[in-house]
């Protein structure tokens, strides 16, 4: 649990339009493997972007200005992520590290089939299967994830918003990496819908022990799920503890702010002035 | 006193290829004023029927809806002195203001078309209303774009009271605002309620604001409520399974790690 999986030192990312945001400023963060490191905060508080920039996904105006992010393969290699070559990081890219995006349940292409849009995964990053082998691959990823293989043949439109988003995670455990990123992967779901996934979340994560960040705005979801919980606002980590820390003994002023936006479902009343 | 009274109301869709579908089955509740009911449930449960019935979107299949002891008016000035008295706020402020308009405008046409008070007021009782909902009076020539989330929420409120109502229907008043300012916001609701005799409907699929900012809750499951009563006994000690099971599914961090008192005193 203690050895580190990702360290991201230092680093800023600002959109450099007129006036420039600087919407991340010299996060510095240890990512351990294995655990669930909750990203929080509120619209424009940086977290996807940072997110991004660590993966190099951002597009311009967006430019990292300092940082370094060094990957921890398992292979016991120390990957320099921003030193990496454009067909590297393209290996590098879903092989270690994937993402489920925002929005995920819409990310699917409409006028193809579920399972060629999975087939894709192995057709680009594993050139060396067969067709027969990506088929049973797909096949295989639609039961872990509990879509049921015979939905290979689906359209998205055919799929549930639940079941939708079973199938981005399914293309971002596709090539079993070690890492991967959740930007508000339950948002758009109701409560039950919700808690199932998550079960699946982590349902998997004790098969396949990857390493988790799960970006979201909702507190009291991070609480139950994270091991850690990184609080951010304009650009910046204010507080990273356990959990429970966060929970019995915020330290920042904002995380405190943050903490008492939600009420609680089943502890004393009186947060709304009623 | 009594506001709304929904009585046995059932809709069904004829949906092609399906048969029959009751969004809406026996439905029955009473609102009055100076109260709120939170009306919960998962997607698809109806909740959302039920505010289209309300303002008359749809028709129900059988039963009735009355306000002030009257039956819907089906069409004409009666239908619009209904629609005076109920007010929707809608949950994406972003798009429910038009952005071709100040706010100004906004708030003068109900005020013009329902005709509030007399022209020459109509400035005043603008200002007033900015007031009411808690906004700075340099607000009013701006247009919504310039206004955060929070502040353009507050708009829309100030709107659906500029006809002076006696009901707020609230879709997800705060789904799409920033956590921080959602209390906010719905203080502002609870505040209106309580000051100015309004009933509000709160509909909602998250049970922690439902249950700190509603008298009553009305749980609805397929188009049925299958629970309702005061706030606190539905949530805290729910009876129906479907309940149970939409409370054990809504995040608890209190339940996860014991409650916390005093840690977060200063806070609140």
């Amino acid at each position: 649990m203690s050895d580190p999986l990702l360290s991201v030192r230092d680093f800023s990312v600002t959109y450099d339009v007129d006036p420039p945001v600087e919407a991340v400023k010299h996060v510095t963060l240890e990512l351990r493997r294995g655990e669930i490191l909750g990203l929080a905060g509120e619209s424009g508080c940086g977290k996807t972007t940072l997110a991004y920039g660590v993966q190099r996904l951002l597009k311009a105006p967006a430019v990292i200005t300092s940082g370094s992010v060094v990957f921890h393969d398992a292979s016991g290699e120390d990957v320099d992520v921003h030193r990496l070559d454009a067909e590297q990081m393209r290996r590098f890219r879903w092989d270690k590290v994937s993402m489920v995006f925002q929005g995920a349940m819409n990310a699917l292409n409409p006028v193809a089939p579920i399972g060629s849009q999975l087939e894709d995964v192995f057709e680009v990053h594993r050139p060396g299967m067969s067709r027969a082998q990506r088929r049973e691959a797909v096949a295989e990823l639609l039961e872990i994830v509990k879509v049921g293989r015979q939905r290979a043949r689906s359209f998205p439109h055919e799929l549930s918003g639940g079941m939708r988003q079973r199938v981005m995670i399914a293309m971002a455990l596709a090539l079993r990496p070690q890492l991967m990123v959740m930007d508000e992967p339950t948002t758009a779901l109701d409560v039950l819908v919700q808690r199932e996934i998550l079960r699946q979340i982590s349902q998997l994560r004790h098969e396949f022990g990857f390493t988790v960040v799960f970006i979201t705005h909702d507190l009291p979801l991070l609480l139950e799920i994270s091991d850690r919980i990184a609080i951010m606002r304009e650009g910046e980590i204010v507080e990273l503890a356990t959990a429970e820390q966060i929970w019995t003994a915020p330290r920042d002023e904002y995380t405190k702010t943050l903490l008492s936006s939600f009420p609680r479902l089943t502890g004393e009343r009186g947060v709304v002035a009623r | 006193m009594t506001v709304l009274e929904v009585d046995r109301v059932t809709k069904v869709y004829a949906v092609r290829g399906a048969g029959q579908i009751k969004a809406l089955d026996d439905v029955s509740f009473t609102l009055e004023s100076g109260r709120t009911i939170g009306l919960v449930g998962q997607s698809g449960s109806g909740k959302s029927t039920i505010a289209r019935i309300l303002t008359q979107l749809e028709t129900p299949t059988s039963g009735q809806v009355r306000l002030d002891g009257q039956p819907i008016p089906r069409r004409g000035a009666g239908l619009r002195a209904y629609r005076q008295k109920l007010r929707m706020v809608f949950q994406d402020p972003f798009a429910s203001l038009n952005p071709y308009h100040s706010i100004r405008y906004h708030l003068e046409r109900p005020l013009r078309l329902d005709g509030v008070v007399p022209g020459a007021e109509v400035e005043d009782e603008v200002r007033r209303l900015l007031t009411r909902v808690r906004l700075d009076h340099d607000v009013i020539d701006r247009r919504p774009h310039e206004l955060s989330g929070g502040q353009r929420q507050r708009v829309a409120i100030a709107r659906a009271l500029a006809s002076r109502p006696r009901l707020l229907v609230a879709d997800e008043p705060v789904s799409m605002l920033d956590v921080s300012i959602r209390l906010g916001v719905l203080n502002l609701l609870a505040d209106l309620g309580r000051e100015e005799g309004l009933g509000v409907l709160y509909i909602t699929h998250d049970l922690a604001t439902a249950r700190h900012f509603s008298d009553e809750i009305l749980v609805l499951n397929q188009g049925r409520v299958v629970e309702s009563g005061p706030a606190d006994d539905v949530i805290l000690r729910p009876q129906d399974p479907y309940t149970r099971e939409l409370r054990a599914a809504s995040p608890d961090p209190e339940k996860h790690f014991g409650s916390v008192s005093g840690a977060l005193g200063g806070a609140r």
